[in-house]
């Protein structure tokens, strides 16, 4: 997916004043919030299940290598294929190929953040493909021809009122109007305009939400069971997930998938959990004939020897941007890539390149909701404040901030100039703002006092004050 | 341990006064400088403090931060105690130095003997001082914001709660989602005015909506934005620093309103 990172400002700027968007948006964080507290406080000592599975991940990213190997073997041991996809484009040539020896013309596609990242559907579509996706939310989106904005619900930003529409225009050409309709009619409609495309696709793709290096096996969770239609139905399965994915055994992954089901969506588990290994065997009743898995690199390799690491421990559950007060105010589109939120303005700057997307480290408060409530214990705020110290060393920091830095850094270094400077200064401005107790403007604060009076300070410092005390009591 | 005197020697607390409250709003200083005084403490103020580098620290400016770092590192050297009436500024003393000087043994020694002892100010008066025998009042009621740093990263959420319920004619009311952020955020505030807005305005409706007709908080930086936004829209709500309530300093005007 192409980023356009770069229009953050304008982009966010937009998004404040979309009145739909801030009506879906609040109802969705209010329902994921309030979801996930609910699982949490009924599950016995969740923090102990995060740091299991912040164990998990740590041990898995120590030995990646060997554990992909292993994962490798069990894939084949079991009938299917492993790729390598070093990068995007890699991706999505393995994927092209695959499906064009298949000699497919329809292929169906779950929800897939790897397939997004390395933009799958644009690459099918370009060789003659047609994509199709089966997730709800990427249903309605494809149809929209938007990217998702949010990693799993992907079309969280419309209203019910704007898919009716949408579902109008493309399912009866207008002829309903915009009424209004029920959200199981919806679905329903949706799913009777699937079901002839699971029933005829010839290959299907899903991602996968862990790799067991054990077994060989990808783990797939769904709400709606399109995942399973879509690995079952075709002749070919293709798996797509970055190599981050893999955990060691099965154990591990019903660990990770109770971390899972709790901080996205705040349910004991997901309604479909399948394990997929190997294509059909002799006496299955259904299955694909060839089942692939693409391994994807994508920069991925180059964080296990930094940091950023941590990152990598990530499950792609969400809670990160359902707590983040500045995706709730936005939205995900702003972030103007695939991963949006505070998981994505630590990814994109990584993935992307930091030049493309200075704003994405910054626009954040630092409040910490987001670590607090991540399953495997990533350290958001610490790693978005690191890549600030990255763009400041590169002279990628915005001029202003960089002045004020220099100037306020010249004083704050100088305590004697700086308690001088402040007494004069701050005694001139509490005269002026005496009377009103605010101003309602001030020279170089038009951030500040463009929404919001800044409030008068109170005439002295407290060195000051402090110092008059002292003297006042030695007499 | 024998006790030869009445009273043993007072321990020495400095007052780490935070560069917004210095400049901002003295009478904060003074407040906590009461409380302390008043939990059995004798008080320094080093001079040689400015600012904790927080600015720095935030904006990736690690070279300067590690000045700031030091600067205050020094000024702080040598008492029992160090508390903070802020619990972003507690926290980067905390946290933050630490971190800035992983890798420089010399300093990272400095930094943990500092955060071990510097503390939040209601943190340190709860659990340190011990101090149940406030003398303060304010008629009327009021809701506590948790801000940001020292909710999540300094555990302070019923220290300030505690102490707030022994003042006198104060009734505390919760706001709906009180630990979401207000949108200060530092230099972000003026970054991203725009997100920073639509986040102190959702804090204001929340705010208002308890019907309470004061917000207290621990950290000057967030009551200056909330105050800041309360007052454009011309609210009555009025704003102050715990330490303020606590020392029963609330005669003077409320941040942003003025003497007429
Ligand atoms: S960073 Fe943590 S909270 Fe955010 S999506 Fe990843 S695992 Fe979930």
């Amino acid at each position: 997916m192409q980023s356009t990172t770069r229009e953050f400002p304008l982009k966010a700027r937009q998004a404040l004043e979309d009145e739909q968007l801030r009506q879906a948006l609040d109802k969705a964080r209010d329902g994921f919030v309030g979801k996930r507290q609910t699982a949490i406080d009924n599950f016995p000592d969740f923090d102990s299940l995060r740091h299991r599975g912040k164990a998990i991940k740590d041990h898995t990213l120590a030995f990646l290598d060997v554990y992909l190997e292993q994962f490798e073997a069990a894939v084949e041991a079991a009938g299917g294929q492993v790729h390598w996809a070093e990068s995007a484009i890699d991706a999505q040539r393995i994927v092209t190929d695959i499906c064009r020896q298949a000699k497919a013309g329809r292929v169906t596609k779950a929800k897939t953040m790897a397939g997004e990242e390395v933009a799958l559907n644009e690459a099918l579509e370009a060789a003659g493909f047609e994509a199709v996706e089966t997730d709800l939310g990427e249903y309605i989106i494809q149809l929209a021809k938007e990217p998702p904005s949010h990693i799993i619900a992907p079309a969280v930003h419309k209203t019910r009122q704007q898919i009716c529409e949408l579902f109008d225009k493309h399912h009866h050409d207008g002829r309903l109007g915009a009424a209004l309709r029920e959200v199981p009619d919806l679905v329903n409609e949706a799913r009777e305009r699937l079901r002839e495309k699971f029933l005829t696709a010839d290959v299907g793709i899903t991602g996968a939400n862990f790799l067991v290096a054990e077994s060989g096996s990808i783990a797939l969770v769904t709400n709606e069971g399109n995942a399973d239609l879509t690995h079952t139905l075709p002749r070919v399965h293709i798996a797509i997930a970055g190599i981050e994915k893999l955990v060691p055994t099965l154990d591990d992954a019903a660990s990770m998938l109770r971390l899972l089901a709790r901080s996205a969506t705040g349910q004991d588990t997901s309604t479909y959990t399948t394990f997929v290994t190997g294509p059909k065997r002799g006496d299955d009743p259904d299955g694909p004939e060839a089942f692939h898995v693409v391994l994807l690199d994508n920069g991925r390799s180059r964080m296990l020897g930094n940091r950023y690491r941590e990152m990598l421990r990530c499950i792609r559950c969400g809670a990160c941007m359902n707590h983040c007060p500045v995706y709730g105010a936005i939205g995900g589109h702003a972030y103007g890539w695939v991963y949006p939120g505070p998981m994505g303005s630590v990814l994109t700057p990584l993935f992307t390149g930091l030049d493309g997307s200075r704003d994405l480290p910054n626009a954040c408060t630092l409040n910490g909701r987001c670590a607090s409530v991540c399953p495997v214990e990533i350290p958001l705020p610490d790693l978005l404040r690191d890549l600030r110290r990255q763009q400041f060393e590169r002279g990628l920091t915005g001029r202003n901030t960089r002045l004020g830095l220099a100037v306020w850094g010249f004083f704050a270094r100088r305590p004697w100039l700086y308690h001088t400077c402040a007494r004069f200064g701050i005694a001139a401005l509490g005269r002026l703002g005496r009377r009103k107790g605010r101003f309602r403007w001030l020279p170089l604060a038009r951030g500040w006092t463009a929404t919001r009076d800044m409030p008068s300070p109170q005439r002295s410092t407290f060195q000051q004050l402090w110092k008059q005390r002292q003297k006042e009591q030695r007499r | 341990m024998t006790n030869h005197s009445d009273k043993a020697p007072a321990e020495r607390v400095a007052l780490f006064v935070t560069c917004l409250v210095d400049l901002y709003r003295p009478s904060v200083g003074l407040a906590t400088v009461e409380l302390l005084e008043r939990a059995g403490y004798q008080i320094d103020v080093p001079t040689g403090q400015t600012c904790c580098g927080q600015p720095a620290w935030n904006s990736g400016d690690n070279r300067r931060a590690g000045i700031l770092a030091r600067q205050t590192m020094d000024a702080l050297a040598g008492y029992d105690h160090v508390v903070v009436p802020s619990g972003s500024c507690a926290s980067t003393l905390i946290h933050g130095y630490p971190q800035l000087f992983a890798d420089t043994p010399e300093d990272l020694i400095r930094a943990e003997a500092l955060a071990a002892r510097t503390w939040e100010l209601t943190r340190f008066l709860v659990e340190v001082a011990g101090l149940d025998d406030l003398d303060a009042g304010l008629s009327g009621s009021a809701c506590y914001h948790d801000a940001c740093a020292g909710l999540r990263e300094l555990g302070i959420k019923q220290q300030p709660r505690q102490l707030l319920a022994q003042v006198d004619g104060l009734e505390l009311r919760e706001m709906a989602d009180t630990e979401a952020c207000c949108g200060f955020g530092g230099t972000f505030c003026v970054k991203y005015p725009e997100i920073s807005s639509r986040l102190v305005s959702d804090k204001a409706s929340a705010i208002e909506q308890t019907g309470a007709d004061t917000v207290i908080a621990g950290d000057l930086g967030c009551l200056m934005n909330i105050a800041g936004h309360l007052t454009r829209q011309g609210s009555a709500v009025r704003a102050y620093h715990i330490a303020e309530v606590l020392a029963d300093r609330t005669d003077h005007p409320a941040i942003g309103e003025g003497e007429d």
